[in-house]
Order: structure tokens, then sequence, then C-alpha cells
């Protein structure tokens, strides 16, 4: 038989009731479903970098810096998914030379160079151009070179100058935290309004995925800074992880009743599309929802953190919680994202039927690919560390 | 002005100012002409050659058989839908022959069972159980389907 009529057969076999033809396959992936998980980590890491910072917590110090490069690190891979995922990946720029008001994602792409490029590269170059300077004289060859340039110049190293530094950087984090908040609520409104879809369409979209950003990269600056400590062979400091894991705490019960909240909206106003939902929040997402989002990446973490606020067992059992916890949430929130992405587009607008999608292993969307990506950042992270030790920068 | 401040905004202009000259240069020149969009796409559609000619150019040849099809259930469908556009062969029919479909698939392309097609409209056939050893035009009239061959 025709290859066509092969695939055809294979593809209903997916499908269950009726659906419209242009739904039995997904069309947008696993990639699509990474583009708001990264995106919400750099949020996420960039509020608790600036939390810090507006607010001086002296135990969250030894993050700050860490968090601003982790969430520079993920910046710069955040739209590679998107990019990867197009048609005609090399076209990608054509969106910002001719943007058009009414596309929610050509007007991403300058939310997304306005916090590149304003807020979290101004940052960093603020907290760390002092640095550059005496780097720039102390080290040989090459790197005095790359130091100098990455000065831009301004080479002043005098009281003056470095009070300068201080008071655009802060107010720098000031713009930020509103940046922050509109880079992750953007992306939860791009799905939030598309209005022809029930799963998606709900005004709370943009608070839940700026929630749920901040949690995961509260989680993954715990992650890394705890790596960081490992693969350096330093002790953990615990004050600092007993804060974040405070923060993480906090932030976590209001991302839950917020999700909480929109469900049970959902559940008492049963609108046409409900049967459709219940069916599917019962059913295909039962284990991505139910047992990855909810279980292990919500409740878990939450009795685990609240009990730490009562009762601290040793250092030890403490360290290797926050471990697991940070992993089981940056996982929960990775499902999140699935649930809302892929859950979104396996019902039929018709709402009498669903389809499945089977992620594959290579190809341009496959397993291999989302790894890939997921795995850049934490390449370009290293790269950063190593050339902006932030063990190496000067104390003020 | 602190210094920090005037070299950033060198660099920030020297950034700007490659972008708007990116956009210059790269942005079609006829892109906003009449609307958002490349304004020379619409020539270069109207230029495109018309492959399909209609049942009309069909029927000045072949019109016993659009007669035939005109009384069975696929009295709607353009000729071509089936045996590919005809530009070339009206000009030299002998030398440019349409297609003349005969496998199960050609037919299966409207009349595969799909859950997502409307029974009443066009009949529905699992191609993969109903006789599934002979072609459809064995046994039915591809002009008018509900007439057997003998």
């Amino acid at each position: 038989m025709d290859p066509r009529y092969e695939a055809l057969y294979e593809a209903l076999k997916n499908v269950h009731g009726y659906i419209y033809p242009n739904e039995i396959s997904l069309t947008w992936s696993i990639l699509i479903v990474e583009y708001p998980y990264i995106t919400g980590l750099v949020a996420g890491a960039f509020i608790l970098a600036s939390l810090n910072r507006v607010f001086k917590i002296k135990a969250l110090e030894p993050t700050y810096i860490i968090s601003l490069l982790t969430a520079f690190a993920f910046l710069l891979v955040a739209t590679m998914p998107l990019i990867s995922h197009l048609g005609k990946p090399l076209r990608f720029w054509e969106i910002m030379i001719t943007p058009h008001s009414t596309s929610a994602m050509a007007i991403f792409g300058f939310v997304y160079l306005w916090y590149l490029m304003i807020v979290l590269l101004l940052e960093i170059w603020f907290d760390y151009r002092y640095d550059f300077v005496i780097w720039s004289r102390e080290k040989k060859g090459v790197m005095k070179y790359v130091y100098k340039i990455l000065t831009l110049g301004a080479m002043g190293t005098s009281e003056k100058d470095l009070k300068w530094d201080k008071k655009i950087g802060y107010f720098i984090t000031v713009v930020g935290i509103p940046s922050a908040f509109l880079l992750h609520g953007y992306v939860g409104f791009i799905f939030g309004s598309v209005k022809a879809n029930p799963w998606w369409s709900s005004v709370m979209m943009p608070v839940i995925f700026l929630f749920s950003a901040m949690v995961s990269g509260i989680a993954l600056v715990l992650f890394v800074y705890m790596g960081i400590n490992f693969i350096r062979k330093k002790v953990q400091n615990m004050p600092t992880l007993d804060s974040i894991g405070k923060y993480l705490f906090y932030i976590l019960i209001i991302d839950f009743t917020l999700e909480s909240l929109d469900q049970i909206h959902r559940i008492y106003e049963a609108n046409e599309s409900f049967e459709i939902i219940s069916m599917l929040v019962s059913g295909k997402l039962f284990f991505t929802l139910g047992i990855m989002q909810v279980t292990v990446g919500t409740l878990i973490p939450l009795l685990i953190l609240g009990l730490f606020q009562f009762f601290k067992p040793a250092d030890k059992i403490r360290k290797i919680a926050y471990f697991i916890i940070s992993i089981f949430v940056l996982t929960g929130v990775f499902f999140m994202r699935w649930n809302v992405v892929i859950g979104g587009q396996l019902f039929s607008k018709s709402l009498h039927g669903f389809t499945t999608y089977n992620l594959g292993f290579g190809g341009q969307e496959g397993f291999l690919m989302a790894l890939f990506w997921m795995i850049i950042p934490f390449g370009i992270l290293a790269f950063l560390l190593w050339l902006l030790p932030p063990w190496k920068k000067t104390v003020h | 002005m602190p210094q920090q401040i005037k070299k950033l905004l060198i660099v920030f202009t020297i950034v700007f100012g490659i972008f708007f000259i990116i956009k210059y240069a790269l942005k079609p020149k006829s892109f906003g002409e009449f609307g958002h969009y490349r304004g020379l796409a619409i020539i270069e559609n109207e230029n495109k050659q018309v492959k399909y000619v209609g049942i009309e150019a069909c029927n000045e040849c072949h019109d016993d058989i659009v007669s035939y099809k005109k009384e069975g259930p696929h009295v709607n469908l353009q000729c071509e839908v089936c045996h590919g556009p005809g530009y070339l062969h009206i000009q030299d029919p002998e030398t440019n022959k349409l297609i003349i479909p005969s496998k199960r698939e050609n037919c299966g392309i409207c009349h595969q069972k799909n859950a997502a097609r409307s029974e009443n409209n066009i009949t529905q056939v699992d191609l993969k159980e109903h006789n599934v050893e002979n072609k459809c035009i064995d046994c039915h009239k591809s002009h008018n389907p509900y007439e057997f061959k003998d």
C-alpha cells in the first residue's frame, strides 16, 4: 500500500472518538514545551537574584552572581527550541525585521531582546566591570585582551566609578524585576490568549506561568549552587540552602494555590469544554499531571520543605533533601509546561475526541534535540563560570 | 556623565545601528506597498501559469465522458481532480497524456475511511477490508461508481 495510507492508518490508531483531520498529529512538539520551560528558568533565577539585591538578604548573597549567570546562560538558549522547531530555521530573523503588532511571537522577540540586552547583560556588566579592569591588568596573553574588551573601555576604578556601578546596577535590578515578570508573563499570555483552546484560554495563565517560573528558577539556582559547591569540593553553606528552601516553599505555596484556583474555577464553571478536559486530566494527562506535576513536582517538595520550617533534621539529611527537591521541582515544572503545551493539543476542537502524542527519539523535533537544548545552557554556564568566576570577584 | 554610560551609549548606538542597517538591507523592497506583506508577491502569483484548465475544456473533446459523469455521484468533481492538470494536454493531446489513476489508493484519497469525514457526503470504504484482492475499477465504473462493470 502507498506509504501515505500506511501513515494514515498508523495515525488513526492513535485517535479516539471524533477529531478533525488537522488535529491527528500535534503541531507543537516537545521543543515548544521547552520554550516556556527555559524562559521560566531564566525569569525565576533572575527574580531570585533581584530580590536578593533589592531586599539585601544576607543568606542568599552567595547565590546572587550564580543566579544571574544561570539566567544569562539559559536566556541565550531560550529561543533555540523555537528556532529549531521552524520549518525554515534560517529564516527566523524575518519576524524581527518585519514585525507585526498583532503577532504575539514578533512582540516576544522584542520583549526577549529588551530583557537580554537592557536588563541581564547590563546588570552582569555593571557587576563585573570593576573585576574586568582588575583581571585585564593581572592576566597575561589573550585573556588580558578579552577582559579589556569586556570593559568596553570603561577602565575607571575610583571610588566614584564604583559608586556609579552600584547605583546603575541597582537601578537596572529595579527595572529588571518588572521586566522579568513581563518576559515570562508574556509567555503565559501567548498561550492564555489562544481563545480557541479552552485548556489554554485563561487570564490566569500569565500569573500561573510567572509563579511556576519563579519556582523552577529558584529550584534551578538551588541545583546549580549545590552542583558548583560539589564540583569545587566546597562545603555547602547551610544557611544559604535553608534560605533558598524557605523562598522555594513560599513561592511553591502561591504557585500551587493559583493553579488550584484555576482548576477549581474550571470545575465550578463546568462550561461546554469541561467534560473533555476532565477526561483529559483523568486519562491522557494522569501521569504527567497527577503524578509528575502535582505529586512529584509540588506536593512532595511542599511537604518536605514545610516540615523543614518546623523541624530541622541533621545538615547531611537536609542537604540531600534539598538536592532531591530541586530535581523534583524542576521535573514538576517541566511537566507543567508539558501538560499545557501537549495537553492543549491532545483533545479535538470538536470536544468529542482525542489524539496521541508520540515523542520520537531522533529527528528535528525528537527527544535528542530536546535533550541537546537542555544540556547546552549548562555548557554555557560552565564557560561563564570559567570566564567570570564569582569566587574570584573582588569584594567591596 | 559617568564613563560607563558614555561607553555603553557608544556600544548601544553601534548595536542599534547594525540592527537598522540589517533591517534596511534585508527587508524586501516591496514590503508594505499594499499591506503587511511583500508587494511583489501579488505580481509573482499573478504571473504563475494556470495549470488546471477546467471541465469546460475537457468537454470540448470528451463530451461523452463528461455527460456520463454527470449522471453519477461524481457530478461535481472536476476531471483534473483525478487526472491531474491538463494545461499541457490541451496543447498537444498526443504527446502529453493525462494520468489514468487505477490503484486502490487513488480512490482512497477521498474514500478511505476517516473518522473526520462525513459518511453522508462521501462514501467511506475501509481499504484494508473491502475486496482487498481487486482494484476498485475492476468492479466500479470510475466516472459513475454506482454502475458496475459486466
